[in-house]
């Protein structure tokens, strides 16, 4: 197992370093003068200058990407052109709100998604299995800024009943420790904030969760029919087990690789749904600040971020790579 | 005896007829209520997509101030949009920018991937090692998120939304096609065109390609599917169609400062997302039914 780590980490290296050379070349690709696109029309040329001489966009290409090589690996992302500060710590201040929406989101994709596939292989054909499916394909043919448009439009502006946008209420106090609003308000005891930071948390996890849903559904559906279809289910049945043994001891226990191998893709489009969700619920988190970065013409922040979410990404992989074995002492790793 | 001739002709055919498996495959697609209804979609919005002059009750990009918001009503079907545009006319305008985004982005992942994936699975070595390695680079990236990455260096246009959906569905083509290469060029058939003198190209385009379609095909209607879906995402986001411009998405990011006053704005371009992106996938399932049986109710 431990060999098997060590060869998926180096196996890595070549990703990460593709990766790394993609996210620089962003600038290097633009057509025309990078620095006239960042600044706009109106730039002096004392400015243009300026701001050619600090990303050292002046210098011969290899020179430019050794320093960002050098940069990277001590952490450095280089200078928002918005605020002037490192990049790395503006994306270190968003970075908690995405991944407290997208935890909750997978939460929900999964404690939904799980048992609604299960329940629709057991009853296959029945109507609850095909409205099921019926919604599933729904689900994964529905564009997640419209569903988030719905849920604000009904639940927020006709019902009342949450929130439409941002983590926390105005009047709502939070000291923040790890700038995950919900852990922060169990740190700080604070129970009346604990319930409005998930009042908000809500309606965008629900949104970003959906489609994830649906496709975890479909997957767990047919994963689970493979599996009930196998001689040793019917050798299960057939020495007098329980149903509920058979399906949840023998079915789903051999059903789960491909689920979590969903389950784990499903990630990726939680990343990209976070820049859509975050967007429409004007939620403070990474996704949001990228895709204003990008009006703003701000590169290195579109850099660092898009950056920073292949990173996550593809550790992300790693992990799920990883976990086969746990799950399916059969996978040998070699 | 010509009789007797004549019947044996026939029956060979019927033979063939009930051998040919693309023609098995249409049959078992028209016979699953997936597969038709997806088709049916689809013919629905070429259909509008063709007639749209015909079927549009208005000019979908006049403006008419003294029309703005007007709820659904007969006057104007599905209501009017903030600059009181028909918003019927624009949704049956809109669907020709959806499939056109739809079937030049997948034609383009489709040309690219597929020459990735035929040359990566046939030469192998060195070519498969670093064409590969690429690919995995890109599918690094959440998918939408390097579409971003893509407009935001080339501008925002929808020319450019759609080379950058070509560009990130590529991958996806390369693995099918390279999966399906390296099992069928151990085949004897191929050995056998070898053996018969044919050439790298005769035997990539002729033998190996031909025997690779049914993932391609299945693959290529959901790629359409998610095309629509992530073009519409670029465009929401200001990325991709322009105003006036009658994109889905960009309707839909029109009507987000209006939910409150006219929720039918949002609503009904979002429902035409969703039933063409539903055509497609209606028929990628059915289509991935007939063509592999083995996998049909799973």
């Amino acid at each position: 197992m431990l060999n098997y780590i060590i060869k998926r980490l180096l196996a890595l290296i070549p990703i990460l370093i593709g990766v790394a050379v993609i996210v620089f070349l962003i600038v290097h690709l633009i057509p025309g003068d990078p620095a006239q696109t960042m600044l706009g029309e109106r730039a002096t040329d004392a400015q243009l200058e300026r701001l050619r001489e600090s990303m050292g966009l002046n210098d011969p290409l290899y020179i430019q990407f050794w320093r960002y090589v050098k940069d990277l690996l001590h952490g450095d992302l280089g200078r928002s052109i918005m605020s002037n500060n490192p990049v790395i710590s503006e994306l270190k201040i968003r970075f908690p709100a995405t991944l407290e929406l997208s935890f909750f989101a997978m939460i929900f994709s999964v404690f939904v998604g799980v048992p609604a596939g299960i329940f629709a292989a057991i009853n296959q054909n029945s109507w609850f299995d095909n409205l099921s499916m019926m919604v599933a394909l729904i689900g994964v043919s529905m564009p997640i800024f419209w569903l988030g448009l719905m849920f604000i439009w009904l639940f927020a502006v006709e019902l009342g009943w949450f929130p439409p946008s941002s983590r926390i209420s105005v009047e709502t106090v939070l000291n923040p420790v790890t700038n995950l609003y919900v852990v922060d308000s169990i740190l700080n005891g604070n129970f009346t904030a604990l319930i409005d930071v998930l009042h908000h948390l809500f309606l965008p996890a629900v949104a970003l969760g959906t489609i994830p849903m649906a496709i975890i559904a479909r997957m767990t559906r047919s994963s689970m029919l493979e599996v009930l279809r196998q001689d040793f289910i019917r050798t299960a049945y057939a020495k007098g087990l329980k149903r509920k043994a058979v399906i949840f001891k023998h079915a789903l226990k051999n059903a789960l690789v491909p689920i979590i191998t969903v389950v784990g893709l499903q990630f990726g489009v939680l990343l990209g749904g976070a820049v859509m969700t975050e967007t429409i619920f004007s939620w403070p988190g990474l996704g949001k600040y990228l895709v204003d970065a990008i009006y703003a013409r701000d590169f290195p922040i579109v850099q660092g971020g898009i950056l920073f979410f292949a990173g996550v990404f593809v550790f992300v992989n790693l992990i799920v790579d990883l976990s086969y074995a746990t799950v399916d002492p059969r996978i040998q790793y070699e | 005896m010509a009789g007797k001739n004549n019947k044996k002709i026939k029956q060979k055919k019927i033979m063939q007829k009930n051998t040919n498996p693309w023609l098995e495959a249409f049959r078992r697609l028209i016979k699953s209520r997936i597969g038709v209804a997806g088709l049916t979609v689809i013919f629905l919005l070429l259909l509008v997509a063709v007639f749209a002059p015909v079927l549009a009750p208005y000019d979908p990009l006049k403006t008419n101030i003294m029309a703005r918001y007007k709820a659904p009503s007969s006057e104007h079907l599905l209501g009017t949009d903030g600059m009181g545009r028909d918003i019927l006319s624009r949704i049956i305008f809109g669907s020709r920018i959806s499939l056109q985004v739809g079937l030049i982005s997948v034609s383009l992942a489709l040309i690219f991937g597929v020459g990735f994936g035929l040359v990566a699975g046939f030469y192998g070595g060195k070519v498969d090692m670093i064409i590969m390695r690429l690919m995995d680079i890109m599918l690094a990236f959440p998918s939408i998120l390097l579409a971003i990455a893509i407009v935001a260096i080339l501008g925002p246009q929808l020319k450019n939304a759609m080379l950058a959906i070509g560009i990130i569905n590529i991958p996806r083509f390369a693995r099918i096609i390279r999966s399906s290469v390296l099992s069928i060029k151990e085949s004897e058939y191929i050995s056998a065109a070898r053996a018969l003198g044919a050439g790298d190209m005769r035997i990539l385009f002729k033998h190996i390609l031909p025997n690779a379609m049914a993932p391609l095909i299945v693959q290529t209607t959901l790629s359409i599917a998610t095309a629509i879906l992530e073009a519409a995402a670029l465009s929401f986001l200001g990325l991709g169609a322009q105003p006036p411009s009658p994109e889905w998405g960009a309707m839909l990011s029109d009507a987000r400062s209006s939910l409150q006053k006219a929720p039918w704005v949002a609503t009904f371009p979002g429902l035409a997302i969703i039933f063409g992106v539903l055509g497609f996938n209606l028929l990628g399932d059915g289509l991935r039914d007939a063509l592999d049986p083995k996998m049909k109710n799973v």
